[in-house]
């Protein structure tokens, strides 16, 4: 059977050359960047080379890239540093959305209940939060504004230049969760006026465990891991050099092919979006056109989405859905309650993010597997039944 | 995917007796759509022997297998021994249910005896009122 993996929002596989890349660090380079001698120095350098390599891609100075272990640690050493730099001038006011990832929603969580007052913006029913909302949310004791790049359930991209030009005229520090947005789409840290920004390198064809935060100079980070002086003291522990060398190239290489792969998955996406569009009842999630080239997530009604991505596993597809039944809780996703829909809609959502190496026979495969799947289970539904005997109302038209 | 068992993933991709019974002697329906699960099961009873059943799903992959098997399990049984199913037996029928996929396994046993219940009340026939307990007890999701 055919695997068409469609989970690239989750991870990806890591590209042959960062492989390729990684694999001296194993065994030959593999001195501790800390140490005196010569192996170290070796491993020393090749961390220097990464470093301006992944701050090239960001527009940024190399000494305002800070490794880390991923996406969630980013998010959260970012977020906790700006909040402890408020607490001491007295600003406890933190903006943020409705529909952040868990790394900022909990770290938040955690704030509020130190006292901060966190005000989670409405995304509307598109996804998409505007500058002027930002805007007007500001006043003289916030303290930092955090709003992800592009959402990971639904793609949706955020006006994050104009909310950054906002933020730096009012004077209030701004960070951005870039985890889904950075190799897929343009990102500048300078251009976009961002202070902070998360990414996490198994989103763009690179490993596991490794991420990075970027702190614009002159913006005080607190550690979270205290050790050694590494990375310029804010995070303790010897670096990952394997698989920062291997982050840097997966980057680079994003960046590079972007242009192309995003037009190859635009056409695939568009494909795929008037595809599933076909099936009755059924509604895409997040703004049509301002959303991440990959991303394709739709609710369809009556039908549960855990049952959806087993019976499409037997497919040979791989995908995703905000159902509570695959979160282990009773509630579906906060993403897709965030836009307004209903939790038994909510319940029957599927993501299918694509990556540049699916192709067109795949997405038509999918599309053929989706809507089979979709018309098998609302055939065993009550709650299709009802909606047809007009028992009860149809949510999506 | 090894989150379940074969028995699940099998009463999952082969779900036995779905569908619906007209002019059912019984049904129950039991769940929430907002929780993300609800069951219907429809009996066919003849001298308080389950002559057939069958059931619809809106739900995960273990509340379709639960309710499959739960079906499998009262099949020609008298209504007294559908009554005795408990939400245990299901899932050890299907070799196990991960910890919070239990809740599908007490929705399967919930559902026959609303199923039973409604037999009953169609057809006049007193019983215990304590063998029914309000599904405001059972545990399960009140979103």
């Amino acid at each position: 059977m055919q695997k068409i993996y469609l989970d690239n929002a989750a991870t990806t596989q890591m590209s042959q050359a960062a492989v390729t890349e990684m694999l001296p660090y194993l065994r030959e380079v593999y001195g501790n960047p800390s140490s005196l001698h010569s192996p170290g120095q070796e491993a020393a350098e090749a961390l220097q080379r990464a470093r301006e390599r992944i701050a090239a891609c960001l527009g940024c100075e190399a000494r305002e890239i800070y490794f880390t272990s991923g996406g969630s640690e980013a998010d959260n050493q970012a977020i906790l540093s700006v909040a402890k730099q408020g607490l001491r001038r007295g600003k406890k006011h933190i903006i943020s959305t409705a529909f952040e990832h868990h790394a900022v929603l909990h770290t938040l969580k955690k704030l509020e209940a130190e006292g901060f007052e966190v005000e989670l913006l409405d995304v509307h029913e598109d996804g998409i939060v505007t500058a002027a909302q930002v805007k007007e949310a500001i006043r003289p004791d916030t303290c930092l504004v955090t709003i992800m790049y592009a959402n990971n359930e639904i793609g949706t991209v955020q006006p994050i230049r104009e909310i950054g030009a906002v933020c730096r005229e009012a004077g209030v520090l701004f960070h951005t969760d870039a985890v889904q947005a950075v190799g897929h789409i343009p990102v500048n840290v300078k251009e976009d006026h961002i202070d902070l920004l998360s990414l996490s390198g198994h989103k763009f064809h690179g490993p596991k465990g490794v991420g990075a935060l970027y702190a614009r100079r002159g913006v005080l980070l607190t550690n979270l891991i205290e050790g050694g002086a590494q990375e310029r003291g804010k995070r303790g522990g010897t670096e990952n050099i394997p698989g920062i060398m291997a982050m840097a190239k997966a980057l680079e290489e994003a960046c590079t092919h972007m242009q192309a792969h995003t037009e190859k998955l635009r056409s695939l996406q568009d494909k795929l979006i008037e595809g599933l569009g076909q099936i009755s009842h059924s509604i895409l999630n997040g703004h049509r056109s301002q959303r991440l080239p990959g991303n394709v997530s739709f609710c369809f009604e009556g039908i549960e989405g855990e049952a959806m991505l087993l019976l499409l596993d037997d497919k040979g597809i791989s995908a995703s859905s905000g159902s509570a039944c695959t979160s282990g809780s009773l509630d579906p996703s906060h993403v897709l309650l965030a836009l307004g829909r209903p939790h038994e809609i909510a319940h029957g959502s599927l993501r299918l993010s694509l990556s540049a190496e699916n192709t067109e026979e795949e997405i038509d495969y999918t599309i053929r597997a989706v809507e089979e799947t979709v018309s098998y289970l609302r055939g065993i539904s009550p709650v299709w039944r009802d909606l047809l005997a007009g028992k009860s109302e149809f949510v999506i038209q | 995917m090894a989150l379940y068992s074969e028995k699940v993933m099998d009463h999952f991709r082969n779900p036995r007796n779905v569908g619906v019974i007209e002019n059912a002697d019984g049904v129950g329906e039991v769940g929430n759509a907002k929780c993300g699960d609800i069951m219907k099961i429809y009996l066919k009873i003849e001298n308080e022997i389950i002559v057939d059943v069958k059931f619809e799903t809106f739900g995960c992959g273990s509340a379709i297998a639960s309710s499959s098997m739960a079906t499998e399990l009262i099949k020609g049984k008298s209504i007294h021994e559908a009554m005795e199913l408990s939400n245990k037996a299901v899932a050890e029928a299907l070799d196990g249910l991960p910890a919070h996929k239990m809740h599908c396994s007490v929705l399967a046993e919930e559902a026959i005896k609303s199923a039973v219940k409604d037999y009953y009340d169609k057809n006049g026939i007193a019983y215990d009122k304590k063998l029914f307990p309000d599904c405001e007890n059972c545990g399960h999701c009140h979103a």
